[in-house]
């Protein structure tokens, strides 16, 4: 008999079972048993061992969509392991990793490395993004469909755009015998070349060059006809501009086959937190205008913006305490992503139902991966929240291994109590660790 | 940008941009850059202020003049004077500019001045370094003591810098000496124009407080001071104009645009001059109106009154 955990006194939070009521939830191995506000009705099973969630929030785990590792290559950064652990805290349960290592992930040896050494830790569950083009060369097209078969969830550049139009045609089009998705780093690079941070009064003031905010919508925009062209499954990493939400919109509304997903800082911060040159709000791509930021909030509210994933990128000492035209871009995020989430709910830009769309339904969804969600079979990957404790980011004290956050000092509401993936509690918080 | 701690314009860190100034804090400074330029010109060219001081010139960049400025102004005052020549290839092959704080601290320096290829550097490792800084230059971001010394120019020049209508053209885009200049200037009351290409222009910069042109005689007119730039050619990735010949005829300096400028029109330039690309000989060498070698003699007494205020608010 496997073993069985009653989670009581919850308060259910599940978009897609339409489920926000006060209940338990009974696991059994690897799955959920049972469900639901009047399970235990009629008394607790004698055989379960029983977590009393205290009234906290008991809802599915979170799917991040874009997390950048060190492994392989740069294990000094950041590894499964270490991410995994970040994740767990950060309440994420399945995250799909970029194929932006060393060596790229573009052949099926990367990607079983990826999944032999999530087996290992035995944490999150982590997928594989692989490169669209091999060695993100951004020219000879991957093995996409030997590939897929071996597990992997998405095609993407990572942190590079797939920039001639030629090779972003036929990627589209082929990963159509498959029905792949295909994701872009939307930066056109001959505008963006050389530059560090957004265009405009900031940059000119610090004397770094700018990237242009027109280099992110023109990718978008070419890429779009492609899309109208093949038929192909498109989805825009990390937008930050007003004209880009704009395009996503349009398109949308034109019905063309296209997600998008934002990170935290694109509706959190703003250019002006660069300040004197901090390489930790240097990020890639960069930090934009309010005006920016606020249609990155109108996005995620109107549904433009479909998913919200961390754009973790650890970075260390020496890639980041540089001046900042050498600074390496990126922000660590995986323990952050809910509680600055979470903000836009208190500020009224989104109700919690569509904060957890974003952050789980959605994601899993794009991604084409299992659905979290709390119904009778389904795998037992859920969080415990507490939302409304406060607490301030420390960077020293974040689980991963970087600690590149430019939030750090920041108040933020929403904790994670508990993390369970596939049954197991894999993180409980030190203070609540009741288990 | 200097460090609120005590009320002397010239406080902690030390002499890093001009943004934030205000006038009250500039003027102190010129007033003693007139005081050391009548003794230098007066034959008093060996002070004892700094003696037992150690000044070290940090360039991770070639310079002539204000590496040579800076170690006249030094050694007028009595300081040892260093230079320390940094190759930036051979910064690229190891030691980072946190290692070479370091290494500056186990020396015991007074003053350090440091030029910079990368923007924001110099105040990275004033950070990190125990004693006080001086920028002498970090990428396209500031070059305060340029910009000091140019208004030392003018007022000498003007006897006064508020009012006046100063045209600043050339490579705006890669220029820290324009960036100082713009807010030294603004924070003095003068009024200031730009005049360049769009390609050499940065983005929103009439949000820094000045009126923009692309045409030299529309820019230059009733002009009192006309600040000439060079061509960057060293900090540019790929091709912002599309030739030096069509660059001089639209917007080099002659002595033909020049006369839509005030009669009393001065020509400044923080040097080294490209005669033929940016400024005509013939401008370049009147001396009625050029007063590019003032600025080469001001040049020191300005960094001579800096070190003096720098060392006096650190303390020594």
């Amino acid at each position: 008999m496997p073993r069985r955990v009653a989670y009581v006194n919850a308060r259910l939070l599940s978009p897609v079972d339409g489920l926000d009521a006060l209940g338990a939830v009974l696991t059994e191995g690897v799955t959920i048993a049972d469900a639901g506000p009047r399970l235990f009705n009629d008394g607790l099973p004698a055989d379960a061992h029983v977590i009393d969630v205290g009234g906290h929030c008991l809802c599915p785990g979170l799917v991040d969509m874009r997390v950048a590792t060190g492994e392989p290559g740069e294990e000094h950064k950041e590894t499964i392991g270490t991410a995994g652990r970040a994740a767990a805290a950060g309440g994420v349960t399945a995250f799909a990793c970029l194929p932006g290592t060393t060596p790229p992930i573009d052949d099926i040896s990367g990607v079983e490395l990826i999944a032999r050494r999530a087996r290992e830790e035995k944490l999150v569950k982590v997928y594989a993004q692989a490169a669209v083009t091999r060695n993100l060369e951004g020219r000879d097209l991957t093995e996409m469909g030997l590939l897929a078969e071996a597990g992997v969830v998405a095609f993407t550049d990572g942190t590079r755009a797939v920039a001639d139009a030629a090779v972003m045609r036929r990627a589209l089009s082929y990963a159509l015998s498959f029905d792949l998705l295909i994701v872009q780093h939307p930066e056109d690079p001959s505008l963006a070349s050389g530059g560090h941070m957004n265009a405009g009064e900031t940059a000119t003031r610090l004397g770094l060059v700018g990237i242009p905010p027109v280099a992110e919508v023109m990718m978008i925009e070419r890429d779009l006809r492609l899309v109208a062209l093949t038929g192909g499954r498109y989805h825009v990493a990390h937008v930050s501009t007003v004209v880009a939400v704009e395009a996503i919109r349009l398109a949308k509304r034109q019905g063309l086959r296209v997600t998008c997903d934002t990170a935290p800082p694109y509706f959190s911060l703003t250019e002006a937190d660069v300040g004197d040159y901090r390489t930790f709000a240097k990020l890639s791509p960069p930090l934009r205008t309010e005006a920016d930021r606020q249609a990155v909030v109108e996005g995620l509210a109107d549904g433009t913006i479909d998913a919200i994933a961390s754009d973790h990128a650890p970075q260390d000492q020496d890639t980041k305490r540089l001046p900042f035209g050498q600074a390496a871009p990126g922000a660590i995020g995986l323990e952050t992503l809910l509680p600055l989430t979470l903000a836009l709910v208190e500020k009224g830009h989104l109700d919690l139902m569509a904060a957890f769309r974003c952050l789980s339904t959605r994601p899993a969804g794009i991604l084409g991966l299992p659905v979290p969600c709390l119904r009778p079979g389904a795998r037992a990957d859920f969080v415990v929240v507490d939302l409304g404790r406060p607490w301030r980011v420390d960077a020293s004290a974040l689980v991963a291994k970087s600690k590149n956050t430019p939030f750090d000092h920041w108040p933020v509401t929403g904790r994670v109590l508990h993390t369970v993936v596939d049954g197991r509690m894999i993180h409980s918080l030190e203070s609540d660790g009741n288990v | 940008m200097l460090d609120p701690t005590t009320d002397s314009p010239f406080r902690g860190l030390g002499l890093l941009a001009i943004e934030g100034l205000t006038a009250a804090e500039l003027t102190p400074v010129l007033d003693l850059a007139d005081q050391y330029l009548e003794r230098t010109r007066a034959g008093e060219r060996k002070l004892t202020l700094l003696s037992g001081r150690t000044l070290v010139n940090l360039f991770f960049e070639t310079s002539t003049r204000t590496r040579t400025s800076f170690e006249l102004a030094g050694k007028r005052l009595g300081a040892d004077v260093i230079n320390m020549s940094v190759d930036a290839s051979s910064v690229k092959k190891g030691e980072t500019l946190i290692d070479t704080a370091a290494t500056l601290n186990a020396m015991h320096l007074d003053v350090l001045v440091v030029r910079h290829p990368d923007s924001g550097a110099v105040r990275l490792l004033a950070a990190k370094v125990n004693c006080a800084v001086i920028n002498g230059g970090d990428g396209s971001h500031e070059h305060p003591t340029q910009a000091l010394l140019d208004a030392q120019t003018i007022r000498r020049r003007k006897g006064r810098i508020a009012g006046l209508t100063v045209v600043i053209c050339g490579d705006i885009l890669h220029s820290r000496v324009a960036r100082s200049n713009i807010h030294l200037l603004n924070a003095m009351g003068a009024r200031v124009r730009v005049v360049a290409p769009p390609t050499l222009l940065p983005p929103e910069v009439e949000r820094l407080g000045v009126s923009v042109f692309h045409s030299m005689v529309a820019g230059l007119t009733d002009a009192d001071i006309v600040m000439m730039l060079r061509l960057q050619t060293e900090r540019m990735a790929g091709q912002f104009v599309p030739s030096v010949r069509e660059y001089f005829h639209f917007f080099g300096l002659t002595a033909d645009k020049l006369k839509v400028a005030r009669p009393d029109a001065l020509i400044m330039h923080p040097g080294p001059i490209n005669r033929g690309v940016e400024i005509d000989s013939e401008v370049a060498d009147d001396i009625n109106r050029s007063v590019i070698l003032d600025q080469v003699e001001l040049g020191v007494a300005v960094r001579m009154a800096c070190l003096d205020l720098l060392t006096r608010a650190s303390g020594h």
